[in-house]
């Protein structure tokens, strides 16, 4: 069962237990995007404050399985604080990490697992591709906040 | 009465056979579908190598035959569930959801208007919301929900007053979610007092308990083969002949007519009329031996068999696993089938079949397409468990031994 510990690694279930930056901040001054996983009923209530080109706050709510809710705790912690440009680059360098590989992505470079710090945990979600979307899900949802700011 | 010899039927069903991470395989999803014995498959095959071609069209002999097989099987179902003319009553779909389709824009839009009123259960799948959802934005039905109550079955303190002014009662027969059989008959007797109609989704019934259409005194019956060990992309939708007769055409093109011209067109009687296009042929031979396969079982012994599977899981998720886990579904035998739901404390049931799945164990965890019921019992997403005639009790075992292990790392 090493895939299973695999893909369950305690920092996730650490996140999991006990979620950073949990719960809304006041909208407005903050953007609120909600974002579903129709498949499981998994769902994400996000609120963020941009300013100055910065998330300078970031709450998550909701409910979701072990992968979808660690993975919005640990996107919370890497984000707040940071540029809307360092953001948009950990979004894509995470969705890379996300991709199962194929011919296509040769040109693409090779993920840098230690630019992601404590987000490689997720690394071994790719094995088990029903539970990408799980993932993905406050990725996506934070792509929609930032597209519906035009940040 | 004649007891399930659940091994052989494991033994006659190929996929179990199957490994999965080098354990044997315990199903545990029949709900979702059910595994096809061999009988099921073979006979398949067997038309596909001997008499396949197109229905209702050729007149050289393996057309002849092709046909036969066709209209066999509807009478082999229609006997199956108690229909009175199966020849002009059995309308085969693609599958349950679809039946319910046929039935709410056929049916629902030639006499449905504004303001009358459909009722509904707050268990149904949404195959039996969606299509009415539909009908009331397209021209403003009333739907009504009967309220399920604390023990997990409908609540009919109000059903006079929920059936009164409604044209149809379309009601599940045997939850998806809970394993509820809601008293049907009851039901049917109070609609028909009020002047409606009544459907059942039989979806999870029909291949888990005797079924009579008559004695459940419905006029409608929608369900699927392949959750009757048949195959999939073949469903039923069973309507009292003279409702059929009155029913204008769902699908339009070919076999579904009498005649056409370039202004206009005749459809065809029922049941040809509702079943436009080449159909599931092949699938309506699989049916066949699936009837003949549970008939064989017989299906007092299939009933008996899942409730017997039922208790043995209820009385050891409480002797084992206490207040950890939460069953949503009837405690007791009474009404019910074997299907339940459960919650495992601290686990997301999507983890939880994940872990579930380590121990070769398939369960299926999500909202069972039954949103509202999952509102209404205030959880995002539970783990389903559900039997077949081929369920044993170590599969059972191998599901309390993912338990413990999802406790234990979960919790």
């Amino acid at each position: 069962m090493d895939d299973l510990e695999d893909l369950y690694r305690e920092i996730i279930l650490d996140h999991y237990r006990s979620p950073r930056n949990r719960g809304e901040l006041d909208s407005p001054p903050a953007h609120r995007t909600e974002g579903f996983n129709p498949l499981c009923g998994d769902e994400i209530v996000l609120t963020i404050l941009v300013e100055d080109g910065a998330v300078q706050d970031i709450k998550i709510a909701g409910h979701g399985c072990s992968i979808s809710q660690s993975s919005a705790s640990l996107m919370s912690g890497a984000v707040k604080g940071k540029s809307v440009e360092d953001t948009r680059a950990t979004m894509g360098t995470f969705r890379r990490m996300m991709t199962v590989d194929d011919a296509g992505d040769e040109s693409e470079e090779p993920v840098n697992l230690r630019s992601l710090g404590e987000l490689a945990a997720l690394q071994g979600v790719v094995k088990f591709p029903v539970r990408i979307k799980c993932a993905t899900l406050a990725w996506n949802t934070l792509a929609q906040a930032l597209s519906e700011l035009g940040a | 009465m004649r007891r399930l010899d659940a091994e052989r039927v494991r033994h006659d069903t190929p996929e179990l056979h199957r490994t999965v991470h080098g354990l044997e395989m315990s199903y545990l999803d029949s709900a979702a579908s059910s595994l096809p014995p061999r009988a099921v498959i073979e006979a398949m095959n067997r038309y596909y190598e001997r008499t396949h071609t197109n229905v209702h069209r050729g007149v050289y002999e393996i057309a002849e035959e092709a046909t036969e097989a066709y209209e066999h099987a509807r009478r082999a179902i229609g006997a199956f569930i108690g229909a009175p003319i199966p020849d002009r009553e059995i309308v085969f779909t693609k599958n349950a959801t679809e039946s319910f389709n046929l039935l709410a824009h056929s049916w629902g839009r030639s006499n449905l208007a504004k303001g009358d009123v459909v009722v509904l259960t707050e268990m149904e799948h949404h195959a039996n919301i969606v299509p009415w959802l539909q009908l009331r934005e397209e021209r403003g039905i009333e739907l009504r929900y009967l309220p399920v109550d604390s023990r997990f079955r409908l609540d009919l303190a109000d059903l006079d007053a929920m059936v009164s002014g409604a044209s149809l009662v379309s009601i599940t027969a045997m939850s998806n979610v809970l394993g509820t059989m809601p008293p049907v008959r009851v039901l049917a007797d109070a609609a028909h007092s009020a002047g409606a109609l009544v459907a059942i989704d039989a979806a999870q019934l029909v291949g888990h308990a005797p079924m009579d259409v008559q004695a459940l005194g419905v006029d409608f019956a929608c369900f699927s083969a392949h959750k009757m060990l048949g195959p999939t992309g073949l469903g039923v939708l069973w309507a009292r002949a003279e409702l059929l007769d009155a029913m204008p055409p769902f699908l339009g093109g070919g076999g579904m007519i009498l005649d056409v011209r370039t202004d206009g067109f005749k459809p065809a009687d029922p049941p040809h009329r509702f079943e436009a296009g080449t159909p599931p042929i092949a699938e309506t031979v699989g049916l066949t031996a699936a009837v003949r396969y549970l008939e064989a079982l017989g299906m007092d012994a299939v009933a008996a068999h899942d409730l017997d599977l039922t208790a043995y899981t209820l009385d050891r998720l409480s002797s084992r696993f206490g207040d950890k886990v939460t069953v949503f579904g009837p405690p007791d035998l009474e009404a019910r089938g074997g299907v339940l739901s459960i919650e495992l404390e601290g686990v997301h049931a999507h983890d939880l079949a994940q872990v579930l799945d380590r121990y070769g164990v398939c369960v299926r965890p999500g909202h069972h397409c039954a949103k509202p019921l999952m509102r209404r019992l205030g959880v995002p997403a539970t783990a389903r468990v559900s039997f077949g005639p081929y369920s044993l009790e170590r599969d059972v075992d191998a599901l309390f031994d993912g338990l413990d292990h999802a406790l234990s790392m979960f919790g």
